[in-house]
C-alpha cells in the first residue's frame, strides 16, 4: 500500500476524522482560548497569561493540585505492594487459584462512581454501625474529616485497582523460568532468599508498567472522588480533574478552567513522558 | 516435602481471607437492600430480620432500568464496533505502508494518549454542542475518538505477525484492497480484537463524565442514570443500595461468562 493509494487513505479516514474533531482541534483550541476571556460561546479579548497567574493564586486549585499528589503517592505505593502480594499468593498451587483471580479482579469491572456509592455507605453506615459497637470513636463521621476523606479515597482506589497490578505482575511472574526457582532452591536459599534474590529483579519491570498504569490513573481520576466525598468537607478532599469540571460546568469559567486543563495536561504529560524515557534508559542497561 | 504442604495450605487460608475482605463490600450492599428502611437503622451488619423485595421494585421503575439498560447497550455495542472496524483498517494500513508519512500518523494517534480528557472536554462539549451533536450519534463518535488510538497501537502490532505473502496472493486472485482486508485480514486479527473489544466495553460501560456532559436525562446510560438517582435518594438507603446492587447485575452476569477472556484481554492490553 503506497502513500498515494487511494485505499490507504480510505482506510484512514474514519480514525483521522475522528481524532482531529474529538481531540486534536479541542485540543488546540481550548489551548488558544485559554488566552482569552471565553465563556464557552466567543471570546472578545486576548489577556495573555493573566489566566495562568490567576490560577497560581486560586487556593482551590493549588490545594487539588497538592492533594492530588499526596493521593498519587500513597496509593501508587501501597497499589504496587498488594498487587504484588496477590499475584505472588495466586500464582502458587493452590485449589483456588482461579477463583481468587476472579474475585480480587471483579472491582475493575464495575465503574467508579457505582464504587464509590457503595463505599460511601460503608464508610458512612457500616463504620459507624462497628464504631458504635466496639467502642472505637476513630470509625465515625469517616467522610466528614479530610483526613479519613484521604484515606477513605486511597482504600477505594486501591480496592478497586489491585486486581488489575495483580495481573500485570502474573503475566511476568509466570514469565519467570521454573529453572532458576529451583536452582536456588537447590542451593540452599529459603524462600524468602529467593524472593528476594531471583523473583523480585524479574519482575521489576513490571513495576516500570505499573507504576505508569497507576500514577497516570489516580493523576486523573474522578467518577471516585465525586461519588465517594463529592469533594467535602469544605472541597479539601477535591482533586485536580474534579476542580477542573467544577470549574468550568458550575462556576461556567470556562477560560479559567482550560487553563488549568492546559496545566494538568503538563502535569500528566511530564509524569508520562518521564516515565517512558526512565524506562527505555532501564531496557538500555538489562 | 511436610512443610511445604503446611505452607500451601496457609497461603490458601489467606488468600481465602482476602477474598472476603474483597468482597464484604458487596455482601453488605446486597444484604443491606433487602433490608427496609428501618431494618437498616436497627442494625448494618446483621442478616435482614424482615426481608424485602419492594426496594428493587422501586429502584428498578425509579432507574428507568430498561430504558437505561438498552441505552447502555446501545452505545457501548455501536461503539466498539466502530473502534474495532476503523482501528483494524487503520492498523492495517500503517503496518503495510512502510513509509515515514504513516509513522508521524502513527505516532500522531500514540501521542494523542497522553492528553488528559479533561484537557479537551470544554472545546469538545462547545464544538459539539454549535454543531447540534450533544446526542447518542456525537457521543458514539467522540467514543471513536478517544478510543482509536490505543487500538489502532495493538492492532498495528498484531499485524507484524500476519505475513505480507497473504495480501501478494489475495492480489493476485483478483481481491480489492476492501476484500482482502476483509476476507483475509480481518479473521486473522480476531484475538486481538477480542483485547481492544473487552478494554473499550469495561470504559465504555462504565463511563460516567462524558455521557454527563452529552446526554440528556431521556438517553442515559446507566452509571449516568444511576447518578441522578442517587442524588434522589441520598438519606434512603435502601432503596440506593437496592439501585446499585440492579445496576452491578449486567456487569457480573457478563463476567461470569468471560472472565477468562476478560482477564486475558486485560493482561495482553496491560503488557504491551
Amino acid at each position: 500500500m503506497r502513500n498515494r493509494d487511494v485505499s490507504f487513505w480510505l482506510f484512514l479516514t474514519p480514525v483521522i476524522l475522528s481524532l482531529s474533531l474529538v481531540v486534536i482541534i479541542p485540543f488546540v483550541y481550548g489551548f488558544i482560548f485559554s488566552f482569552t476571556n471565553w465563556n464557552g460561546l466567543t471570546a472578545s479579548k486576548f489577556l495573555g497569561f493573566s489566566n495562568y497567574i490567576k490560577l497560581f493564586q486560586d487556593a482551590e486549585f493549588v490545594n487539588a493540585i497538592w492533594f492530588t499528589i499526596q493521593f498519587s503517592v500513597v496509593t501508587v505505593i501501597l497499589l504496587n505492594i498488594l498487587g504484588l502480594s496477590l499475584a505472588l499468593i495466586v500464582t502458587r498451587k493452590l485449589k483456588s487459584s482461579n477463583f481468587l483471580r476472579t474475585i480480587f479482579f471483579m472491582p475493575n469491572l464495575i465503574g467508579g462512581l457505582i464504587l464509590g456509592f457503595i463505599w460511601q455507605f460503608i464508610f458512612i453506615s457500616v463504620f459507624d454501625d462497628i464504631g458504635s459497637a466496639l467502642g472505637i470513636e476513630a470509625l465515625n463521621g469517616w467522610l466528614s474529616t479530610t483526613t479519613t476523606g484521604f484515606w477513605g479515597l486511597v482504600i477505594l482506589t486501591t480496592w478497586q485497582m489491585a486486581g488489575y497490578i495483580m495481573i500485570i505482575y502474573i503475566a511476568y511472574l509466570q514469565n519467570i523460568p521454573n529453572e532458576l526457582i529451583e536452582a536456588a532452591e537447590i542451593d540452599g536459599a529459603n524462600s524468602f532468599q529467593r524472593f528476594r534474590n531471583v523473583t523480585f529483579p524479574l519482575v521489576a519491570p513490571a513495576f516500570t508498567v505499573s507504576m505508569f498504569l497507576t500514577l497516570s490513573t489516580s493523576f486523573k481520576i474522578y467518577d471516585q472522588n465525586l461519588s465517594l466525598t463529592n469533594g467535602g468537607p469544605h472541597n479539601s478532599t477535591q482533586m485536580v480533574a474534579m476542580e477542573i469540571v467544577k470549574t468550568a460546568f458550575s462556576e461556567n469559567q470556562m477560560a479559567f478552567a482550560q487553563a488549568k486543563a492546559v496545566i494538568f495536561f503538563i502535569l500528566v504529560a511530564t509524569i508520562a513522558i518521564a516515565q517512558v524515557y526512565y524506562n527505555k534508559k532501564r531496557e538500555v542497561e538489562m | 516435602m511436610k512443610k511445604k504442604q503446611r505452607d500451601l495450605f496457609l497461603v490458601e487460608i489467606l488468600g481465602l481471607f482476602l477474598a472476603l475482605v474483597w468482597i464484604a463490600p458487596f455482601y453488605l450492599m446486597i444484604v443491606n437492600a433487602f433490608k427496609t428502611k428501618r431494618g437498616i437503622f436497627e442494625g448494618v451488619l446483621g442478616w435482614p430480620e424482615e426481608v424485602t423485595t419492594e426496594n428493587f421494585v422501586d429502584a428498578f421503575i425509579e432507574l428507568e432500568f430498561l430504558q437505561s439498560l438498552f441505552n447502555s447497550v446501545l452505545i457501548t455495542t455501536v461503539s466498539i464496533g466502530i473502534i474495532v472496524l476503523f482501528a483494524s483498517m487503520a492498523g492495517y494500513a500503517l503496518a503495510r505502508n512502510k513509509s515515514k508519512l504513516s509513522n508521524v500518523i502513527l505516532l500522531i494517534f500514540v501521542a494523542a494518549m497522553l492528553i488528559p480528557f479533561q484537557s479537551v472536554m470544554i472545546p469538545l462539549v462547545s464544538l459539539f454542542g454549535m454543531a447540534e451533536m450533544l446526542n447518542r450519534a456525537g457521543l458514539i463518535f467522540m467514543y471513536l475518538g478517544f478510543g482509536c488510538s490505543l487500538a489502532i497501537f495493538l492492532y498495528h502490532g498484531a499485524m507484524t505477525g500476519i505475513s505480507r505473502s497473504l495480501d501478494e496472493a489475495a492480489i493476485i486472485d483478483g481481491a480489492n484492497r476492501f476484500q482482502l482486508f476483509w476476507y483475509v485480514i480481518f479473521p486473522l486479527l480476531k484475538p486481538i480484537s477480542v483485547t481492544v473489544g473487552i478494554l473499550n466495553v469495561i470504559w465504555i460501560w462504565n463511563d460516567f463524565l462524558l455521557p454527563s456532559l452529552v446526554l440528556g436525562e431521556s438517553s442515559a446510560t446507566i452509571p449516568l442514570k444511576m447518578f441522578f438517582f442517587f442524588g434522589q435518594y441520598t438519606k434512603q438507603w435502601h432503596l440506593a443500595l437496592a439501585g446499585l446492587t440492579i445496576a452491578i447485575i449486567p456487569v457480573i452476569i457478563g463476567y461470569f461468562f468471560a472472565q477468562k477472556q476478560i482477564i486475558n484481554g486485560v493482561s495482553e492490553g496491560a503488557v504491551k
